[in-house]
């Protein structure tokens, strides 16, 4: 555990970004050379700069000077149809807008106090000559969340399966073989890590590290059972009975992750898929290449490859849609990433295992750290390449 | 110009060359020629100005005597060297006469002054009593403050029962991943200066006069203030990017100072009245991840936007956070986890702390990672209620302290009151904490 985060963060990060996903063609970053075009949104009024633009990518700032929070709007000719909006612009305050708009007519609306149809008039965007992607964005996002979910589901089932052995063995007492359990059976949580850590009342009972808890707090879960596996050379005992009880507990909170995400309307979007592969690559950067995860069994190296299957998973299932906005960043992930896989296989891999951290030397870490950096930079863009 | 500091009365900045207070460094080797005509090159008026820090005067001076130490509500300099000590002596006489040196010394450094006979006008046979480093630099705004640890009140000196309840162990903080090389202390310095070579210089030579009797235990080097301390200083950035200390106690909210900063006899420990509590920790930032980390998620996690620091609920900067102001999804516009919610006065009962961190950067680990972050320090009349509420929140629900950041040091100290002005000072003359020792 560590970070409570898809929950939190990230969903409010797509609130307050609130590029809307499924109709706007929008595109990462304001290029360079477009001027952008200063909105005014009072509460009264709603004074765009100028009201025609050349087709291509279209820049809005749009400034709340009303004393409520506001919303801007794109929308089509018809007035109904969001091309592209920011939402919760709170007074005083400034958001940029990115649109990628074809030729046409279209319209623009102020939200001021978000109700109502907003304060509408015309905005025509003329024919530049400019190339625009084409394929059906909303289309290919909706497609890879429904691709990433059944990976999720199926990463769960196995959870689920593998949990249930390792228990077996832990409450049976078969050190031996629930150590030989251990790390194969956690490669499943960490390769969904964010989906399993945005649920903040099962993280923390079942992935919490010695660390991460308050003075007085009760620790359950995966570490807790590591450490009695791996103890300490002294003064450590869990008795069998606080055995039966830790493994209950791991069981009945991995059966509620199984139902949650196999519930009908458990749903990931791609703002969510592509924040949550940068979030299992900052879990490799913070907590397994420092030997912190596995404080005892010293099986990061499971972990990190998991953490790096699963971003692997959720930049595959966006690919298609970052291959049209921003070819070179797939490259430069394909590239990345296979110079990060081609370093861990050096010391293992998930089915035949891994060496352990402890194993490694300074300067095998520190060949992996940069790896890891070297993916993650160019990771950390995926998203804005994905939705915006 | 000194008067653009807004100096809170009764610490207000001092040209050194009025020098009705000790001579500066410079009017004291006035007559040394071969050193003077070094001084001089550095000394010029030109140079001075261009040590302008922050719209401070490189040349204030600001009094050592007084009611409260100096470096609390004093407008916060650019540089921090802060030093925590184990006492090495068992002896209780022996820690006064530490006091009553450090006392001493401190005054004359503040003054810009250097120590006993100075760095290069005593005996030719023995080394100098003052290390050099500072000859020929104006005061800079020098100011040292001194704090007691728990150790201070162990077994050794007698001063058990002395001890006030504030000065607490402080708990384990969920997430805290503390280094000893960089936790605890018996006393410490903080030295606050806008010339990073006057705030050393003034910590080796502390340190000096202190072997035999105490030793550093840990140490750390700050650099741009990552809070205002005064109306008139702006709200500098931290390394996260955003802007710091916003909503900080001001040493113009003389009602909050009172209420918030200064113990009282009351209190409980009478020994400790006009003094404070200081908070130290370190705070590592996970810089390389939070740099990933969209500029949407970036300001959902702080509450505040990053160019201008208005609340995410709108304003500007000092617009009061509006925390049930709702989005169109009906959720506040400044999320309930970000770090300005959970470390709003309103929050804790409207409890505020006077912050006085700086950034810090240590170089690189050993993994290349910037080893860099805020080294946080606080002074509240009582931790309990000011300090430990806050962290607690923080610790268990604050996405940028559970993602992003790392603490890595932590220590609590008692700071008593100020020498009161008038007094004698050297053998059987006042020292910091006297009163103490006195009760």
């Amino acid at each position: 555990m560590s970070r409570p985060a898809l929950s939190t963060s990230a969903r409010a990060a797509a609130v307050t970004l609130a590029a809307v996903l499924p109709l706007a063609a929008c595109v990462p970053n304001a290029p360079a050379g477009s001027e952008s075009i200063a909105v005014d949104s009072s509460d009264t009024a709603c004074e765009v700069a100028t009201t025609s633009v050349p087709s291509g990518n279209v820049v809005f700032d749009v400034t709340n000077s009303g004393g409520d929070v506001t919303e801007f709007y794109l929308l089509a000719e018809d007035g109904l149809r969001i091309i592209a909006e920011v939402e919760n612009v709170g007074p005083g305050l400034t958001r940029q807008l990115v649109a990628q708009l074809a030729p046409g007519e279209y319209v623009t609306a102020c939200k001021p106090g978000m109700v109502g149809d907003g304060i509408q008039a015309a905005f025509t965007v003329t024919d530049s000559g400019v190339e625009l992607a084409t394929g059906d964005r909303a289309e290919q996002l909706d497609a890879a969340a429904e691709a990433y979910v059944l990976y999720v589901r199926s990463q769960v089932e196995s959870l689920v399966e593998k949990t249930d052995a390792f228990l077996a063995a832990y409450t049976a007492s078969n050190d031996d073989e629930a150590r030989a359990l251990y790390a194969d059976a956690r490669v499943h949580w960490e390769r969904i890590e964010p989906v399993a850590e945005s649920f903040g009342d099962l993280d923390p009972s079942m992935d919490a590290r010695e660390a991460d808890l308050a003075e007085g707090e009760e620790w359950t879960g995966w570490h807790r059972m590591e450490k009695n596996l791996w103890p300490p050379a002294e003064g450590y005992a869990v008795t069998s009975e606080e055995r039966a009880a830790l493994a209950e507990r791991l069981a009945a909170d991995t059966a509620e992750l199984a139902s949650r995400v196999n519930a009908e309307d458990f749903s990931i979007d791609a703002f969510q898929i592509g924040n949550g592969a940068k979030e299992l690559l900052d879990e490799v950067a913070s907590g397994k290449i420092t030997g912190e995860e596995e404080a005892w069994s010293h099986t990061d190296l499971w972990d990190f490859q998991a953490n790096v299957d699963g971003a692997a998973v959720a930049f595959g299932v966006l690919r298609d849609v970052v291959n049209e906005t921003d070819p070179e960043l797939v490259t430069e992930l394909d590239e990345r990433f296979a110079d990060l896989n081609g370093l861990l296989e050096q010391y293992g891999s998930v089915d035949d295992g891994f060496v352990l951290y402890t194993d490694l030397t300074d300067e095998q870490i520190v060949e992996l750290s940069r790896a890891v950096d070297a993916l993650g930079e160019p990771l950390s863009r995926l998203t804005a390449a994905a939705v915006l | 110009m000194a008067d653009a500091a807004s100096p809170s009365p009764g610490d207000s900045p001092r040209s050194p060359l009025d020098g009705s207070r000790g001579l500066s460094r410079r009017a004291l080797l006035g007559g040394a020629a071969a050193v003077a005509g070094a001084a001089a090159v550095a000394g010029g008026a030109g140079f001075a100005a261009g040590r302008e820090t922050a719209g401070l005067p490189a040349s204030a001076t600001y009094p050592f005597f007084g009611a409260h130490q100096s470096g609390i509500v004093t407008p916060q300099q650019d540089r921090l060297h802060f030093a925590a000590f184990d006492i090495t002596t068992d002896s209780r006489d022996r820690v006064i006469a530490l006091l009553r040196r450090w006392t001493e010394a401190a005054s004359r450094l503040m003054t810009g002054s250097d120590l006993g006979s100075g760095a290069a006008g005593g005996s030719y046979a023995a080394p100098p009593d003052d290390t050099g480093e500072a000859l020929g630099l104006p005061a800079s705004g020098l100011t040292i403050t001194f704090g007691f640890g728990p150790g201070l009140f162990d077994e050794r000196f007698g001063l058990e029962d002395l001890r006030p309840a504030q000065l607490i162990d402080l708990p384990g903080f969920a997430g805290d991943t503390l280094d000893e090389r960089f936790t605890g202390g018996d006393l410490c310095i903080q030295a606050c200066a806008d010339d990073p070579q006057v705030a050393v210089h003034a910590i080796r030579n502390l340190s000096r006069i202190a072997f035999g009797d105490a030793a550093i235990r840990w140490a750390q080097l700050g650099f741009g203030r990552t809070s205002s301390t005064t109306r008139a200083q702006d709200t500098p950035r931290n390394f996260m990017g955003f802007k710091d200390g916003t909503a900080n106690v001001r040493a113009e909210d003389s009602d909050l100072i009172d209420r918030w900063v200064w113990a009282d006899a009351a209190d409980g420990q009478a020994w400790m009245a006009g003094g404070s509590y200081m908070v130290a920790r370190r705070i590592r930032i996970l810089a390389e991840i939070w740099d990933r980390t969209s500029l949407g998620e970036q300001e959902a996690t702080v509450g505040r936007t990053k160019g201008t620091g208005a609340p995410l609920s709108g304003g500007a900067e000092f617009t009061e956070p509006d925390f049930g102001r709702l989005g169109s999804d009906g959720q506040p516009l400044i999320r309930p986890t970000s770090h300005v919610a959970l470390a709003h006065p309103s929050a804790h009962g409207g409890a505020r702390m006077l912050r006085r961190g700086y950034n810090f950067t240590d170089g690189a680990d050993a993994l290349g990672r910037l080893d860099a972050g805020l080294f946080f320090l606080a002074f509240v009349r009582d931790p309990r209620e000011q300090f430990v509420p806050v962290q607690n929140a923080l610790s268990s629900s604050d996405v940028m302290t559970i993602d992003y950041l790392r603490t890595t040091g932590s220590a609590l100290f008692a700071v008593p009151a100020g020498v009161p002005a008038g007094s004698t000072l050297g053998d059987g003359g006042a020292f910091v904490g006297e009163a103490l020792f006195a009760s």
